[in-house]
């Protein structure tokens, strides 16, 4: 099965809710929407889903023109942040009502509903009704009935967004398995760049209503095209900073300057905006590192992990590094920078090296 | 503020208790200082609103006192304690300025306009707020009205305590970040004492200074970030914190040494007065390494999250899943695998509790 969407754009009044956007999404993974609150992802499955019509631009099905097929017909399914279940039915009920409305026989909605149960571990409840379930079994609830009908799309909306840390967590690592092997194609949206990575597939980056880039999602993760992405799919955000490239050298400011080598050597002379993640700018010292000093804000130690906002001149520096590094707030501690990691971004915005 | 202490507080939703089952809360004593930063951390249902309702009052336990300062205040209504409380979704008022937001709790006090004046401009400039002061609340995004009820809290001097319950639920991950890291710097500035509750180990990780885990109604750990990380005392505690959570396997003490799936395995445990029986190991995934020799098993998945890799191992023999983290640049192993635990990170569970260290 294949979802694509061509030049699709959706505009209210005079606002432009979606900029021009054609992509094509495969089965047998999981597409993320990644991006802030208002980016477009919600509007853009809804596009897709049928539950809203596109401005311009058509939505294709395996091929077929759906854009105006109603969403009943185009076999697909849509799970919410806040799970919608039938309050007065029971969980079995919940979970087997799309079958119910398909005509497929007792027997084989009663294997389906199980099958499904037991995959979203709610074999238990299955007698229960939906307000005497944690919001967890609520939203697995929704799930299951997402993935017990043979739908050739499903949507999910950052379903995991109201779920408590840990539940979350282990849903995320299951759910790429349990669509697997269905065929249907899988849009996700989510608004945390750790999630995207941890579902795989592939990616699109959304800002304000534009997808930057589209790819498989430690590709886009690792090799943004612009600073758009770059900051879309980092968390904690990417630190930037404006540096001047003469001859060999990039300068930061009057303290930090260094050696370019590779392509960002070959650029040409002039103003770049680097990007580097906070878990590239470390509390000691690394063979390509550059040293930065600055002085510390905050810290955070995680036990895991530690985390230090500093300031260097006017800008302000995030550093992530594993294992536990005693900071002193005010202090003046000497970063250091992978270089080898760097973005270099051009005035547009472009990736260049 | 105030030195908060719970004196065995109990709590039951029932009218007659009678087993340890029937109560919401179990037990609990804990003595928090004037001006720290802490933390209650676990699942839906694990009490921790329980203990929150407590302390604000809305709720009085069925067991036990409460004090501020040594002062009882048990049975004292929730708005003679003297507390700021910041929620999920803000509470403000949105047809008033942020300005008349910030002076309100003063104003209602009748305190004198100049020293609300005065207040407001302070915190303001530290929370950030001082471009919108004028500007209605309603048009502000989540963050910033976060941020206002955070200072309404901040604004009054004579607060006990200021509570926050899953403040950052409803905030995007990269305000989320902010405003978790403006929190942090506020605690390191104004000292004042903060109760944090939610249910995601990194919010109360970063912002408390002493976190304590909870589920099934009880205290299960009381630390630091680094304790808690380092030297799990309860494998709930180890697989709640951390991402992913401490592995926790099925072993066996056989002469003395202990074995995982067949393989005798160095700890940190001090076996001597371990009784005979089923135990468990629990070494976290940081602390895991590919080797020639060690535990066999079977790569499963790999999970690239960016700073590093998460490798899922089946082990062979016993059904269970190892977690591994491998470093971002190192190399991933596939097929057929043998790990290595870092004895002085692994140690022996009994019924779920951590078996003593050997000294020494």
């Amino acid at each position: 099965m294949t979802l694509e969407i061509q030049d699709v754009t959706k505009r209210v009044g005079a606002e432009i809710h979606i900029h021009e956007t054609s992509l094509r999404f495969l089965p047998g993974h999981f597409n993320v929407l990644l991006g802030e609150t208002n980016a477009g992802k919600t509007t853009l499955m809804k596009l897709m889903a049928g539950l809203d019509q596109p401005t311009s631009g058509n939505v294709l099905i395996d091929g077929v023109d759906v854009t105006k097929q109603s969403t009943q017909d185009r076999q697909i399914s849509f799970v919410h942040q806040f799970f919608v279940n039938y309050p007065h039915f029971s969980v079995y009920e919940n979970i087997a009502s799309p079958l119910r409305l398909a005509r497929i026989s007792p027997s084989e909605i009663d294997r389906r509903v199980r099958e499904a149960a037991d995959l979203m571990k709610l074999t238990p409840m299955l007698e229960r009704r939906p307000q005497e379930l944690s919001g967890g079994q609520q939203q697995r609830t929704a799930l299951a009935r997402a993935i017990v009908k043979d739908s050739k799309v499903v949507f999910l909306d950052e379903p995991l967004a109201n779920l408590d840390y840990k539940l979350r967590e282990e849903l995320r690592s299951e759910l790429p398995q349990l669509f697997a092997d269905r065929g249907a194609v899988v849009i996700y949206a989510t608004s945390e760049p750790a999630e995207a990575l941890m579902l795989g597939g592939c990616t699109a980056t959304l800002h304000e209503g534009r997808v930057s880039q589209f790819g498989e999602t430690s590709d886009v993760y690792r090799n943004p095209v612009n600073l758009t992405t770059a900051q879309v799919f980092s968390d904690p955000p990417l630190n930037t900073a404006t540096v001047i490239k003469a001859g060999g050298r990039c300068t930061l400011n009057a303290e930090v300057s260094w050696e370019l080598s590779g392509p960002q050597s070959q650029l040409a002379d002039g103003e770049y905006m680097i990007g580097v993640r906070p878990h590239h700018v470390l509390p000691t010292s690394i063979s390509v590192g550059v040293a930065i000093a600055g002085s510390v804000q905050v810290t955070e130690l995680s036990g895991s992990e530690s985390v230090a906002h500093f300031r260097v001149g006017e800008g302000s520096w995030v550093s992530q590094s594993e294992g536990i590094h005693p900071y002193q707030v005010g202090e003046s501690h000497t970063f250091f920078m992978d270089v080898s990691k760097c973005f270099f971004f051009a005035a547009d915005g472009r990736l260049v090296a | 503020m105030a030195r908060i202490t719970l004196n065995n507080i109990r709590h039951s939703y029932l009218p007659n208790p009678k087993s340890d089952d029937d109560y919401a809360l179990q037990r609990v004593h804990l003595d928090w200082d004037d001006g720290g930063a802490y933390a209650l951390l676990g699942p839906s249902g694990c009490g921790k609103t329980t203990l929150l309702n407590i302390i604000s009052g809305l709720l009085v336990p069925s067991e036990g006192q409460l004090l501020f300062d040594d002062k009882d205040v048990t049975a004292l209504e929730p708005d003679a304690r003297n507390i700021a409380q910041v929620f999920q979704f803000p509470v403000i008022y949105d047809t008033m300025t942020v300005r008349d937001n910030l002076s309100f709790p003063l104003r209602n006090r009748g305190v004198d306009e100049q020293v609300i004046a005065q207040r407001v401009t302070e915190i303001a400039a530290m929370l950030e707020l001082e471009p919108m002061l004028d500007q209605k609340a309603a048009g502000l995004t989540a963050d910033n009205k976060q941020k206002i009820s955070l200072g309404r809290g901040l604004v009054r001097e004579d607060v006990n305590v200021i509570m926050f319950d899953e403040p950052l639920t409803v905030i995007d991950p990269h305000l989320k970040w902010k405003l978790r890291s403006k929190l942090k710097e506020l605690h390191q500035k104004v000292k004042r004492t903060m109760i944090y509750v939610t249910h995601d180990q990194t919010e109360a990780l970063t912002f408390a200074d002493q976190v304590v885990v909870m589920n099934f109604g009880q205290i299960l750990q009381v630390g630091t970030p680094i304790e808690l990380f380092e030297c799990p005392t309860h494998t709930f505690v180890g697989h709640f914190i951390g991402s992913p959570g401490m592995n926790v396997v099925p072993a066996s003490v056989v002469d003395g040494k202990v074995q995982v799936a067949g393989h005798v395995i160095d700890t940190a445990s001090d076996l001597t007065n371990l009784r005979q029986g089923s135990v468990e190991v629990g070494v976290r995934p940081e602390f895991v390494r590919f080797a020639d020799v060690g535990i066999a098993g079977t790569v499963e998945t790999v999970m690239d999250v960016g700073r590093h890799t998460v490798v899922k191992v089946r082990l062979e023999g016993i059904d269970q899943i190892i977690n591994a983290i491998v470093d971002e640049g190192d190399s991933i192993p596939d097929g057929q695998v043998h790990l290595q635990f870092d004895a002085a990170q692994t140690r022996l569970y009994e019924d779920g509790w951590v078996v003593a260290e050997i000294q020494g």
